[in-house]
């Protein structure tokens, strides 16, 4: 019976990142890593829909106001990853709860706007002026590990 | 076994360096050829001309980047943030990071940009050469 219990915690320290409430898949290409974190964090394609992923690859020149436009060769390998690990296509780890709040054929281009987001983020605004946040999409200066796909509380 | 491995690193390590200054020296050329191409009088890049390309605040761009200091501080051998996302930024200074400007495709994509972001238009080639030469000598 002892030893049993001590497998199961065994085992659900294994485990637990894949069932982990406050992660998602990070991602693993390198070009995807490059480009999409020359400016900000590389955002795990697992937060959008591969629709509002395919819209945002096709916008790239006016980029949330910055042109961000990439050669044609890189837009397709990154747009190709994007869409295959999109939160409604691998729907792991946050991804479902996520996908749960995104109107059938809405195309959000916005992960900080999903109330999934919002219902976890409801800080003073001094925390948000702070300067080392800048902007809500800024994960990193609190999640240290958010590049890894883990957004447990810091 | 130890020794082996330290004498290939000082052979090594040299040649890295070499290679990295023999990639910036031919974006630099190339920038030069341009330069010339557009003004007969262009002789060299200046260290001077690109270090008030990198402190001038230029009015022309996003508000919140007036200047490269807005993201890069004023100190380039320093670590910055990007003044929109507030990402860290490695240092532009060549000292502090000798993988600066040793990759043409990566140095394009930045001036395109970063001078439509702080200048609001294009960067010269006459620019991007000075800006470069500053980066090299700090």
């Amino acid at each position: 019976m002892r030893r049993s219990v001590i497998a199961l915690a065994v085992l659900m320290t294994w485990i637990s990142p894949a069932l982990a409430e406050d992660w998602v898949p990070p991602v693993t290409d390198p070009l995807v890593q490059k480009e999409c974190g020359a400016c900000h964090m590389a955002f795990q394609p697992a937060f959008l829909p591969a629709r509002s992923w395919n819209r945002m690859m096709d916008e790239l020149s006016d980029h949330f106001g910055e042109d961000a436009s990439l050669p044609a060769d890189k837009t397709q390998a990154i747009r190709a990853y994007l869409t295959a690990n999109a939160g409604d296509v691998q729907m792991k780890g946050r991804a479902w709860k996520y996908m749960k709040w995104v109107s059938p054929g809405g195309t959000p281009q916005k992960i900080t706007e999903n109330p999934d987001f919002e219902r976890k983020h409801r800080f003073a605004d001094k925390v948000w002026k702070d300067p080392k946040v800048v902007t809500k999409s800024n994960c990193p200066a609190c999640h240290r590990a958010a590049d890894k796909g883990y957004y447990e509380d810091d | 076994m130890i020794r082996p491995i330290l004498v290939a690193a000082l052979f090594i390590l040299p040649v890295a360096a070499l290679a990295a200054d023999s990639a910036r020296d031919a974006i630099l050329a190339d920038y030069a050829t341009q330069a010339k191409k557009a003004d007969v009088s262009f002789t060299a890049f200046s260290s001077q001309r690109g270090e008030a390309l990198f402190r001038t605040k230029w009015a022309g761009g996003d508000p919140r980047t007036p200047s490269c200091t807005a993201c890069h501080t004023d100190n380039p051998r320093n670590s910055g943030q990007n003044a929109k996302t507030g990402r860290t930024i490695d240092p532009v200074a060549v000292s502090a990071n000798p993988k600066r400007f040793t990759n043409r495709d990566d140095v394009e994509k930045q001036f395109g940009r970063d001078c439509k972001s702080v200048l609001g238009r294009e960067c010269s080639a006459l620019e991007k050469g000075d800006y470069i030469t500053f980066m090299a000598g700090q």
